[in-house]
């Protein structure tokens, strides 16, 4: 595929605690950690999905301004951002493998309309929902 | 609106999690309090400020949203959800139910079984959140302003 989303951003409280999450807790990769100045570009990418990246993003000056930067971090803190989903082959033993590494589950497995889920956070508030691909789907 | 350290957001967040992982639970601002690591003073307002209502008003909607869930989705009786979802009595159930989303479970059953279903396409957890029933003033003063009733107010008939 040569066309399509490469990248999507979080937002994160600190980079560097998000990239530990990211990569020792979910099992992603970095892909590109750029910095330039306090500037930093950071994007992390799936074992099995090479052509996306996630980008781990602190909102602040230059590219936000501070009193902005607040609001958005205050909107991170408080869950508010829109939901991620990550889709894996079987929700209950990624489930106890990610709490074994210390994820923070907001809601265990669920087996519900043909399938599995639950929910997790990132270290900032970023929820995710953790859906077991439906068998035959798609 | 006042900024709000985001540090405490975060785990005023745990609080509201937890409500929502366990919202059949009995959740006092004491416990509420315990998980967020303030004072049960400075929860209560933190709350109320970070996401729009007091803690205890936020569990009644998640209640609710369950109980409708359930209604609409299961064969469960009347009296099995409302004790699965952490009501002591049905009065209370149905008359608070009814307060917020302006019908009874037995009437909303009836008109959700009767609707198709098309949001399966959808994470299930967005939907419910999608039709979670809006509880922007207390429920006592819901009912006494639909009773055009303006006497004082009895904050004590919220408690589920």
């Amino acid at each position: 595929m040569s066309q399509g989303v490469q990248v999507v951003g979080v937002y994160v409280r600190d980079q560097e605690e998000a990239l530990k999450f990211y990569v020792e807790k979910l099992g992603f990769s970095v892909h590109t950690d750029a910095r330039n100045g306090d500037y930093r570009w950071l994007t992390v990418q799936h074992p099995e999905q090479p052509s996306f990246q996630l980008g781990l993003f602190l909102p602040g000056p230059p590219v936000i301004d501070a009193a902005t930067a607040q609001t958005v971090r205050e909107i991170v803190a408080k869950g508010a951002m829109p939901p991620l989903v990550l889709e894996v082959d079987d929700c209950r033993a990624a489930c106890e493998g990610m709490k074994t590494r210390g994820v923070e589950f907001t809601q265990e497995p669920i087996a519900r309309y043909g399938s599995v889920d639950a929910s997790f956070r990132d270290p900032s508030g970023n929820g995710w929902k953790m859906l077991e691909a439906r068998k035959g789907a798609k | 609106m006042q900024a709000q350290d985001p540090e405490l957001l975060r785990r005023l967040l745990r609080a509201k999690d937890r409500m929502d992982a366990a919202s059949h639970e009995e959740w006092p601002v004491r416990r509420l309090a315990e998980v967020s690591h303030v004072s049960e003073a400075h929860f209560a307002r933190s709350f109320k400020e970070a996401f729009g209502v007091p803690p205890h008003r936020y569990l009644l909607t998640r209640r609710i949203e369950k109980a409708t869930a359930l209604l609409r989705d299961t064969d469960l009786s009347i009296t099995e959800i409302a004790f699965q979802t952490g009501w002591n009595s049905m009065g209370t159930f149905g008359r608070t139910f009814r307060d917020i989303t302006g019908e009874s479970p037995g009437e909303l059953r009836a008109r959700q079984k009767s609707a198709s279903h098309q949001l399966e396409q959808v994470p299930n957890c967005y939907v419910a959140a999608a039709q979670r029933p809006g509880l922007t003033i207390a429920v006592s003063e819901k009912r006494r302003r639909e009773a055009g009733d303006t006497m004082a107010s009895d904050e004590s008939e919220e408690a589920p």
